[in-house]
């Protein structure tokens, strides 16, 4: 090999930049906020959907729910409609998404209850304090959704 | 072949830093308008569209040109130009880079660009567009890099290079006729909603490509050993010719339909473009230099004389490629929303971060363009020597 | 109901072959079916929402209520600048929104009068066609919606428009650096928590308030009209032969803006 001691070098030397964030941030990982509730949220007792299910697919409903607002004005959410819908899904990614998030499948709420779908008037009215319901964790995992853009953010008491 | 590029004197180098600062001034006033949106522009509700868009329609045309040297080389067996079909080609995926550029930095959302795959849409022409673009720019890269790398080789080129490149010229006037009905589909903007659209987008892409390969190759001939030789550009002068009276006849056929109907609708862009309109007549000095421009290289390009002398033919070109630019890149565009629906005038012009973006997009076709033109020339200085 | 595609092709290609065409070979082989299908059939339960606007009944102050209304509703902001503004309806004088109609002795009350402008919700709309995402599209009840998570700001569809409709976010209104001067411009805004505002790079419109009307009330412009004068503004269904808009339809001389592009608008004046 021409120049086999160069390229080693050049190697180690890439390996070592890419890993350098690593390396960097080494055994300092911040602690995994939790969701605050608020009085609402929690006298509430339940979200839209089951809580396995809001963790792991919030997102995922709400760009369900602005896709079948706008395209299809359907404005209400059911999720006893939903669960039964669900055993319908011949789709595979919908499949294994029931799969991952448990709940979603079997959680067929006793009372046939409907929701207006709306971030602004739906969500954030149990959820009115972003701040610590949405952002500490968004900011944990470093997304940054652009909801927010358009969405007009509750007014928290400081 | 790319080893080529990386080895050139001290005027190639300087060049291509000269454009890399050009791309970056380019960058950097496109990150302020990818912050601030596109209110940095000149553009407004009733001028949606502007300098970007004419540019992108402009250099569509160059790029639909090369299909000027690869047709009768391919097709007709014409030998000649066998020496320049690879700068044809290669002029049009600078072309068509910097149209896919301009596409880009016009767009408010371009994060979100893949919705134009992600949502396929057969009824709209953009989405058209966007297939016709993308695939000429890989028949180009294909049959030009192929058939250099085979030349550099000395060996013949692959049988399938050539059912590309005999694919690649329908498909040439494809990308133009598509970027027409772009226009030309449109009810209530009556400069544009002409028939006779796509002709005139092909005539005037066929004369203003090749006097600008012209340009090139006179340039190629200054800058390095390689000839790019008198038959061809003397052949190509002819096609600038014939092209460039085709242009100015279909425009002139476009004011007949106009003016002697006597319908409002389709005189008042014209009166707008060349008198101004309430007022506002930027854009007049602007078309009576294309007139000028264009009658001047009519008188050069008709006289054989003229033609055949390569200083004039240069005049010729240049004249060529500045008048079909500020009808195409200018005129086309602003006087096709000006008067807007309401028949108002609202006034656009550029503004200096929009002219830098657009110069910095400029730049970086023709970086492209320098870097293949290198790599092509240094290939045939190789074979020749 | 009528003739279908399929029949039609049938009759034809019938017709053809005895060298007959068009209306005569509708009439010997279907007798009465061409009348038939000319007319507007819905299928039962479909909607196909349209405006009435009374100019009779108009005046600029009422103009300016139903603007407002509007643009409050939907958190339009004040741009303070015409070449970033945005609207969803607006009004315009007669040379301007009917452009070819006007002459040099026209009747004095018209010449000076302004019309209230929106989106003409086309029945053929030809911003739909162009659009490269679907990102504005057509609803079964005639509505042409915009749906803003997926519009990528090409703007083709202003291009489209032969009506100036349509509205582009030059700007966000939300920028960091210009809060404050739009403030001052816009005290209480937004105006409706309940709707979204907008991001910069997309284009809006209006949508005959569709998140309104799916609440069952009549668009905001509508409403404010008719506080103040009963009738200015007739919102309803073409399909139902005794909606209001039908009504009005019936009994006024009434006219579109261009109707001879073929995009079929669905807002209507009388004047």
């Amino acid at each position: 090999m021409y120049d086999g001691g160069k390229i080693i070098v050049g190697l180690i030397a890439c390996l070592a930049f890419f890993l350098s964030p690593f390396i960097y941030d080494a055994g300092t990982a911040a602690k995994a906020p939790k969701p605050v509730l608020t009085e609402k949220a929690k006298e509430a007792g339940e979200c839209v959907n089951s809580t396995p299910y809001m963790k792991a697919w919030h997102m995922h409903l709400l760009d369900t729910w602005r896709h079948t607002v706008v395209r299809n004005d359907e404005r209400y959410y059911s999720p006893r409609r939903e669960a039964r819908m669900a055993r319908l899904d011949k789709n595979l990614f919908d499949q294994w998404r029931h799969f991952v998030s448990d709940g979603a499948r079997r959680y067929v709420p006793k009372e046939d209850k409907v929701y207006y779908k709306s971030l602004q008037e739906t969500c954030l009215d149990c959820h009115s304090n972003k701040s610590k319901f949405c952002d500490e964790c968004h900011n944990y995992m470093g997304v940054t959704p652009y909801c927010w853009d358009c969405h007009i953010q509750p007014e928290e008491k400081k | 072949m790319l080893d080529t590029a990386l080895k050139g004197r001290q005027g190639y180098w300087s060049w291509l830093i000269f454009l890399l600062a050009l791309m970056g001034v380019g960058l950097g006033c496109y990150l302020y308008q990818f912050q601030e949106g596109l209110r940095i522009t000149g553009m407004s509700r009733d001028v949606s569209w502007g300098f970007y868009i004419a540019q992108f329609t402009y250099l569509v045309g160059v790029a639909a040109s090369g299909v000027m040297v690869v047709l009768p080389y391919y097709l007709h067996n014409y030998k000649a130009f066998g020496r320049i079909t690879v700068l044809g080609e290669f002029l049009a995926i600078a072309a068509i880079t910097m149209c896919l550029l301009f596409i880009f930095v016009d767009l408010g959302n371009p994060v979100r660009i893949l919705n134009v795959i992600l949502y396929p849409t057969p009824n709209s022409i953009l989405f058209w567009d966007m297939i016709v673009l993308n695939v000429y720019l890989l028949l180009n890269l294909f049959v030009g890099w192929n058939v250099l790398s085979a030349e550099r080789k000395g060996i013949p080129y692959r049988k399938w290079v050539k059912v590309l490149a005999y694919i690649s010229i329908p498909w040439a006037f494809s990308i133009h006729t598509v970027t027409a009905f772009l226009y030309a589909g449109l009810p209530g903007r009556h400069f544009w909603l002409t028939a006779i659209m796509a002709a005139r987008f092909l005539a005037s892409a066929f004369c203003s490509g090749p006097a600008l390969l012209i340009l090139l190759c006179l340039i190629v001939r200054k800058v390095s050993r390689f000839d790019p030789g008198r038959e061809q550009i003397r052949t190509l002068s002819g096609i600038v010719a014939y092209a460039m009276i085709l242009n100015v006849f279909f425009f002139l056929l476009e004011l007949f339909t106009a003016f002697y109907s006597q319908i409002p609708s389709h005189k008042i862009h014209f009166i707008f473009l060349f008198a101004g309109l309430e007022g506002y007549g930027k854009l007049a000095p602007w078309m009576w230099t294309a007139t000028g421009f264009a009658i001047l290289s009519l008188i050069l390009l008709i006289v054989p004389a003229t033609r055949r002398n390569l200083d004039t033919l240069a005049v010729a070109c240049a004249a060529v490629v500045i008048a079909t630019w500020i009808d195409k890149g200018l005129g086309l565009i602003i006087g096709g929303f000006t008067p807007n629906p309401f028949e108002r005038v609202t006034p656009y012009w550029p503004t200096t971060p929009e002219i830098f973006i657009t110069v910095g997009v400029w730049a970086t076709g023709f970086f492209v363009l320098t870097v293949l033109y290198k790599m092509a020339v240094s290939v045939k200085e190789e074979v020749g020597a | 109901m009528g003739v279908n595609r399929r029949d039609f092709l049938k009759i034809a290609g019938i017709a053809g072959l005895f060298g007959l065409s068009g209306r005569a070979a509708m009439d010997i082989l279907a007798p009465g079916e061409l009348e038939a299908a000319e007319k507007p059939v819905a299928p039962p339960g479909v909607k196909r929402w349209a405006m009435v606007v009374d100019s009779r009944k108009m005046d600029e102050a009422l103009m300016d209520k139903c603007i407002e209304a509007c643009h409050r509703e939907h958190n339009v902001p004040n741009y303070g600048n015409p070449k970033e503004e945005i609207k969803w309806v607006w009004k315009e004088d007669y040379h301007h929104s009917f452009p070819g109609q006007q002459h040099a002795f026209i009747e004095e009350d018209l010449k000076h009068k302004e019309f209230l402008l929106m989106c003409n919700h086309c029945s053929n709309p030809p911003c739909c066609r162009v659009c490269p995402t679907q990102a504005t599209f057509q609803r079964e009840d005639g509505i042409i919606m915009m749906d803003m998570h997926r519009c990528i700001g090409c703007r083709f569809c202003m291009a489209a428009c032969p009506f100036g409709a349509r509205s582009f976010n030059w700007g966000d209104p939300w920028r960091v650096t210009r809060v404050e001067e739009l403030k001052k411009l816009n005290p209480d805004f937004p105006t409706n928590r309940t709707y979204p505002t907008r991001s910069k790079g997309v284009v809006e419109k209006c949508t005959f308030c569709a998140s309104r009307l799916a609440r069952g009330e009549v668009p905001a412009c509508v409403e404010a009209a008719n506080e103040v004068t009963e009738g200015a503004l007739i919102f309803g269904d073409l399909n139902d032969p005794e909606s209001g808009v039908r009504e009005a339809l019936r009994k006024h001389y009434s006219i579109r803006r261009k109707p001879e592009l073929g995009t079929e608008p669905n807002l209507y004046f009388i004047v």
